[in-house]
């Protein structure tokens, strides 16, 4: 399995390193960007952007808010002020465009961590150790509002360790560093690719934000596929990438639809075959990227009575 | 997938139901922690405007927008380890106490609504309500005129004032005792943090816990009285008052 020690050799072999970590790269200045416009204020006294993820405001007049948090303040029995609201429309309806998972790829200062601890345990070979069910976060986010409702409180964010992460960077750690450790030895020595892919209530919700979001990557050359599984090794929910990638003969099509796929594009910089690239999730073809025979065989079989059981 | 067991009906219901007792399990403890951070020292107060506990702890969204735009840097956002709410808002008033900005502008910044922007005029503030905890140490109890608490009040003359005893130590001097009124207080704090004493004599506590509350059907029959201009049992006998009498 010398690929998954070292997937993306080829791609670096054949397009050079920048190349087949671009994406990798431009999500790690994304986080960084965003960490540090946020710093700006109380390091530099430049204040660009105020508050946390949680809620902020920019350049004193665009309100951003946690759609999340909000909906838990909402089952507490609290509807928050227009400004907030206001706040959380407008991270809806961007994050409902563009992936709601992008939170998590583009933003989410954790991800840091624990795709350290996914690189470290790749380099000391650990098994996967425990995997609970991917929807495991979706039973947590419900459970977050049942909290809420029962204890009137906005319940995730006394244990969240994405803003306990965040606003330790910007408005002081006290003991949240022993939060990140604890995610970054989940992930290491407990579960691979626990906390973000199994567990966190956040992205789960984020993740329902975008289910029908435009961006999403596609493998439109999955023709082209070499079956080296580098895109598998290095995916955080590689169970996206089966249908678009290998659907072709159940009549699925090229984008990857599911909204557990966070947009990091990290598939689209390790495959040395150009197989993905982003895109909209219009036009998701279903028979045309087979050879002639196939395609008719493909359609015969779909319209057959019958079929999809 | 080849490698995949195959889903049946047995499976599927153990699997749910092991996940179903799993995260019931977490939410159950996630309750139980946030049950028990509803509880704040008394030590660390809100910001002007700020809902009853319950409430705050359901609205603030811990974003510290009035942190940033509290102009004394009073306020500050309860890190991991401290024992208020985590990441909500509070201020000690003996390190710094709130100075009472005529614009409020942590309310202003607020997005929720955890602080009211119904709080309009900071006077109107009640962000808890200071009491002479301690009349051994305090030193216009003790005779002296330190007058302190008296002085910094932003509520001069209203939320403290100063009230003449006789001193019964020296016979022949006054004590001037500092009073709070709760309807005036704001619990600001300034009295507190300018407490001369090691540890202040005066602090500002939460108003549910220093103040008491009269029973809702009683009338203070001097009150009455002074309504309807003349006594409400007419006619009562005046029996003369026997006075204690003088030791030898």
């Amino acid at each position: 399995m010398s690929a998954q020690r070292n997937p993306g050799a080829a791609a670096v072999e054949r397009y050079g390193w920048p190349r087949a970590h671009r994406w990798l790269l431009m999500r790690r200045a994304s986080q960084l960007l965003i960490l540090g416009l946020f710093l700006l204020g109380p390091v530099a006294g430049v204040w660009l952007i105020k508050g946390n993820l949680a809620s902020s405001l920019t350049l004193d007049w665009l309100p951003l808010s946690d759609p999340y948090v909000l909906v838990q303040s909402l089952f507490a029995g609290h509807v928050a002020a227009g400004t907030a609201l206001l706040g959380a429309l407008i991270v809806l309806a961007v994050y409902a465009a563009i992936g709601g998972r992008v939170y998590c790829a583009w933003v989410c200062p954790v991800n840091v961590v624990t795709d350290g601890a996914h690189w470290l345990r790749s380099r000391l070979d650990l098994q996967k150790g425990w995997q609970p069910k991917r929807n495991t976060r979706l039973w947590l986010l419900a459970a977050t509002l049942a909290v809420s409702l029962a204890t009137g409180t906005i319940a995730w964010e006394f244990v969240n360790p994405v803003s306990m992460v965040f606003r330790g960077l910007v408005f002081g750690m006290g003991f949240a560093w022993v939060v990140v450790a604890a995610v970054f030895l989940f992930d290491l020595v407990v579960s691979r690719r626990g906390w973000c892919g199994h567990i966190c209530p956040v992205g789960a919700f984020y993740g329902l934000v975008g289910s029908a979001s435009l961006l999403r990557v596609r493998a439109d050359r999955r023709a082209a596929c070499d079956d080296c599984m580098d895109c598998f090794a290095v995916c955080p929910e590689p169970q996206v990438l089966t249908p678009a990638l290998k659907g072709a003969r159940h009549g699925r099509g090229p984008v990857i639809l599911s909204s557990d796929c966070s947009n990091c594009g990290r598939c689209i910089d390790v495959c040395s075959q150009e197989v993905f690239r982003f895109g909209t999730r219009f036009n998701n073809r279903t028979w045309s990227d087979l050879p002639e025979p196939e395609q008719r065989k493909g359609r015969n079989a779909a319209s057959a009575p019958g079929v999809g059981t | 997938m080849p490698n995949q067991k195959p889903v049946n009906r047995r499976s599927f219901l153990a699997g749910t139901a092991r996940t179903a007792c799993g995260v019931g399990l977490a939410g159950l403890l996630l309750a139980l922690y946030a049950g028990q951070a509803r509880s704040r020292p008394v030590t660390a107060l809100r910001a002007p405007g700020a809902l009853p506990e319950a409430a705050f702890l359901g609205t603030c969204v811990r974003c510290g927008l009035c942190v940033r735009d509290c102009p004394y840097d009073t306020l500050r956002l309860a890190k991991l380890g401290e024992p208020v709410a985590l990441g909500t808002p509070y201020f000690v008033a003996r390190e710094v106490p709130c100075e009472m900005c005529e614009d409020i502008p942590c309310v202003k910044a607020c997005p929720t609504g955890a602080l009211d922007p119904g709080l309009t005029d900071i006077d109107d503030a009640r962000m808890g309500v200071a009491v002479l905890v301690d009349h051994e140490t305090c030193l216009n109890y003790l005779g002296l005129r330190c007058d302190v608490c008296y002085r910094v009040c932003p509520v001069l003359g209203e939320a403290i004032t100063l009230e003449r005893l006789h001193n019964p130590r020296t016979g022949k001097h006054a004590l001037f005792i500092p009073t709070v009124h709760s309807d005036h207080c704001t619990g600001c704090g300034k009295c507190e943090r300018s407490c001369v004493l090691e540890e202040a004599a005066i602090k500002v506590l939460p108003r549910k816990v220093a103040l008491g509350e009269l029973g809702h059907h009683y009338r203070l029959g001097w009150e009455e009285k002074a309504k309807r201009g003349e006594s409400l049992v007419p006619g009562l006998v005046d029996l003369p008052d026997r006075l204690p009498e003088a030791r030898p």
